[in-house]
């Protein structure tokens, strides 16, 4: 069983994920898009949208720190356990909090806003419960065991399994010493994983950060394909 | 010097009656689709008045276009890239679906089904949106023909730049309508404004176009373009807009809108330009200076370094020789009576205006003087300082003098015209007056007046080699996407649709010339506008013709 959750789950879910993204890429770029419901409704998305999205987008760059950097690398860069600590809480909580009260206003105003509801589409609403859980349960986390209660490292456990799966030698064991809520947390973001290139989150792929750098006016020839079809086998152009 | 190809459009707005024709047959072809049901590629404005979406020329609220900077710079008003991208999780500047209005249906059902009973049926309206019953409050055309104009009116971005001078005088009104499309910019905000570059410019004819597949939906140009002439579909969550009936144009074929203009006011054509002063031209200092700067951006495709230039860049023989005889080069550079659509923009649009002299007219036949007599007529030009003024901010960044240049060559136009239908001597005074010769007035009299078709419309087909329509007859296939190599059919489905090409095209303007139309199913009440070549009725629009005995006849 133990294998199971953290073996079997996280590959089928991260080759979900891989293979998806690439498939919607592929076949559906008309449907690759944010679906924005800005025209609907201002107001509320004016402060739900920046929070969530700034929060969310602190939220990542707290789990790759946690997650991806091993304890010891920074101990020898001079950040004692206990500063990492303090300093991961304190982030993690205001980030989180953004990105909770973000939430909270952006799936109000879905729910309650009659135009934006009606233009919810089902994957949405899978979306937004899955988003939701894991959300939730890292708050719980981040407040009920990291903030008030005794705390747990765990770079210690979920992140050498973390690490594990990337390197093909996946470390189920690792897990064992978890808390509950922590693995939890981590089943319903690979659950989340694999549902994620079936639904609009697609868009995270398209941040947008080439626009720093083009030029402002681009240019696109009509002929860019030759011809509407690609040449059949055995009529490709010479040179070709 | 890098010479490109731009296609342009000229509307004379003396001709235009509000008919809406235009709007009509674009968005039948174009926009009749849910997630687009409030979108007018084409629209047509009645000004003084608030325009679609409302007021989208108070830049101070929408932050369109560019300014320049203090250091001569051009940068877009929304702020730098940095800026803009920060705001894409919300976007501050965009007008939201009550800007332009909500679209509704009515209850037709309750009208066939209501049960039998003392009250009469009735249709409600209601909403497309949250398909809950509504109130219709406002629409693209709320203020049409003035409607409502006590109200609407003095909000008028345009007219609150005149200030109180038209507060005095709003009893002597004007009025006159303005169409709108895209204006297809030789330096377009919104594509600046596209965060993912899925808008551009084609390098072959200047048509600016959103690349569906690329479009992410941040929205950005919808914010970037002054004009408003970007719009998001709601329910693909992708920005569109007007596509200058590309594929129309690309089988020399004129725009839907130009096609079925009931005024025959519409001139589309050929503008060789330099790219390489695009920028400088869009950057000078005084406001003023920037219609000028347009038009010097345009080159004289007579001109022999000019056909050398644009042979180096390999446009062929006849695109040029279809820009010698554009008649929105003529028009725009040769009599300069067309004017742009809000320069100080700066992004250079290329759909230009020849603004309306009836204002004047109006104004001197209620009178009861002769509203076709010259010195009348320039009398009135120098005294009707509101209708001038106001033009003149609309066209040309605030300046009066290139509208009342404008104005005077069609009133010359006109008396000179008058005389001789009237059978007297022609009077070179009057053409000489406004720098002109009467031979020249009798050209632009022709061009103008008389309008025929193939003066209107020079649109040089797109160049495609034969083989490519060849490979059409071979029958359609679905194996597109991205391009070469990305053919076939994959297993987890097709890839996407054969996009609307030239040669798809080509062979259905045969079809359309042998007056032979692309088979539409009959009976589903389809029209197919977009393949409509205008030789004779489209197919599907009416019923068919009954003979004398009764016999239907196709």
């Amino acid at each position: 069983m133990n294998s199971f959750i953290w073996i079997v789950v996280p590959y089928v879910a991260l080759t979900c994920f891989a293979v998806g993204l690439s498939w919607r890429y592929r076949y559906d770029k008309f449907g690759w898009t944010s679906r924005s419901s800005q025209m609907y409704e201002n107001r509320l998305l004016a402060w739900g949208g920046p929070l969530f999205h700034f929060g969310i987008l602190g939220v990542l760059v707290g789990h790759v720190v946690g997650l991806v950097i091993p304890a010891d690398w920074t101990t020898r860069a001079g950040l004692s356990e206990e500063n990492y600590h303090r300093m991961a809480v304190t982030t993690g909580v205001v980030f989180g909090l953004m990105t909770v009260v973000g939430l909270v206003l952006l799936v109000y105003r879905r729910r309650l806003t009659p135009s934006v509801f009606r233009a919810t589409t089902g994957m949405d609403k899978a979306m937004y419960v899955m988003l939701g859980g894991v959300i939730a349960v890292g708050m719980y986390n981040s407040f009920v065991v990291q903030l008030l209660g005794p705390g747990h490292d765990y770079r210690e456990d979920v992140a050498v399994w973390f690490r594990s799966v990337f390197w093909f030698q996946p470390d189920a064991g690792a897990m064992q010493g978890a808390p509950l809520s922590f693995q939890l947390h981590a089943l319903m973001a690979m659950g989340l994983f694999a549902l994620w290139p079936f639904t609009r989150l697609v868009h995270v792929f398209s941040a947008p950060v080439g626009y720093l750098v083009r030029p402002y006016i681009v240019y696109r020839s009509r002929d860019r394909h030759g011809s509407a079809r690609p040449p059949r086998r055995g009529w490709e152009k010479v040179g070709s | 010097m890098r010479v490109m190809a731009q296609m342009g459009m000229v509307m004379n707005l003396d001709k235009c009656i509000g008919c809406h024709t235009c709007s009509v047959t674009c968005k039948q072809a174009w926009t009749n689709r849910t997630g687009v049901e409030y979108v007018w590629f084409n629209n047509v404005e009645t000004r003084p008045g608030l325009g679609y979406p409302r007021m989208h020329e108070d830049q101070e609220k929408w932050g369109g276009g560019w300014v320049r900077t203090a250091k001569g710079k051009l940068r877009l008003r929304s702020g730098g890239r940095l800026k803009r991208l920060s705001r894409i999780f919300s976007n501050p500047k965009l007008p939201g679906l009550k800007d332009y209005y909500e679209p509704w249906t009515y209850e037709y059902d309750t009208l066939l089904n209501a049960p039998a009973g003392d009250d009469v049926p009735v249709a409600r309206p209601k909403s497309l949106i949250t398909g809950l019953p509504m109130q219709i409050r406002w629409s693209a055309n709320w203020d049409d023909d003035l409607g409502g104009a006590p109200e609407y009116a003095p909000q008028d971005p345009v007219l609150k730049k005149l200030g109180d001078l038209v507060k005095l005088e709003f009893e002597k009104t004007f009025m006159f309508h303005l169409p709108r499309i895209c204006e297809h910019c030789l330096n377009p905000a919104c594509v600046a404004s596209c965060p993912s570059g899925a808008m551009y410019k084609r390098v072959e004819d200047g048509i600016v176009l959103v690349d569906q597949d690329g479009c992410r939906g941040w929205r950005m140009c919808v914010s970037g373009c002054p004009y408003k002439k970007v719009y998001f579909n709601h329910r693909t969550g992708k920005a569109e807009k007007c596509t200058f009936c590309y594929p129309r144009v690309e089988a020399g074929v004129p725009t839907v809108c130009a096609e079925t203009c009931v005024g025959r006011l519409r001139y589309i054509g050929l503008f060789l330009y330099d790219a390489d002063a695009v920028l400088a031209a869009a950057s000078v200092e005084n406001e003023h200076d920037l219609l000028e700067a347009q038009r010097a951006v345009i080159l004289d495709p007579n001109d022999a370094t000019v056909i050398a230039a644009a042979r180096a860049e390999s446009i062929p023989e006849d695109w040029i020789e279809a820009a010698q005889k554009s008649p929105v080069y003529a028009l725009t550079n040769r009599y300069r009576i067309a004017l742009p659509l809000h320069p100080e923009y700066r992004t250079m649009p290329m759909v230009w205006y020849i603004p309306p002299l009836s204002p004047v007219v109006d104004a001197v036949s209620s009178t009861g003087a002769d509203g076709e007599d010259k010195d009348t007529l320039f009398a009135a030009i120098d005294q009707l300082r509101i209708p001038v003024e106001y033009l003149a901010e609309i066209f040309s960044a605030g300046d009066p003098k290139p509208v009342e240049y404008s104005l005077r060559v069609l009133a010359a136009m006109r008396s000179y015209m008058r005389r001789i239908n009237l059978g007297e001597e022609r009077d070179e005074s009057i053409a000489t007056a406004v720098g002109m010769t009467g031979r020249t007035i009798e050209d632009l009299y022709r061009l103008l007046a008389i309008a025929k078709y193939e003066d209107r419309y020079v649109i040089p087909a797109a160049h495609v080699e034969a083989g490519l329509a060849l490979d059409e007859i071979a029958g359609c296939s679905l194996d597109y996407a991205g391009g070469p190599g990305m053919g076939g059919t994959g297993p987890f489905g097709e890839l996407a649709t054969v996009p609307a090409s030239v040669e798809t095209f080509q062979l259905t303007k045969q079809r359309a010339e042998a007056n032979r139309y692309a088979d539409l199913p009959e009976g589903t009440g389809a029209v197919d506008l977009l393949t409509w070549s205008g030789g004779t009725p489209p197919r599907g629009m009416f019923p068919p013709r009954r003979d004398a005995d009764g016999q239907d006849s196709p």
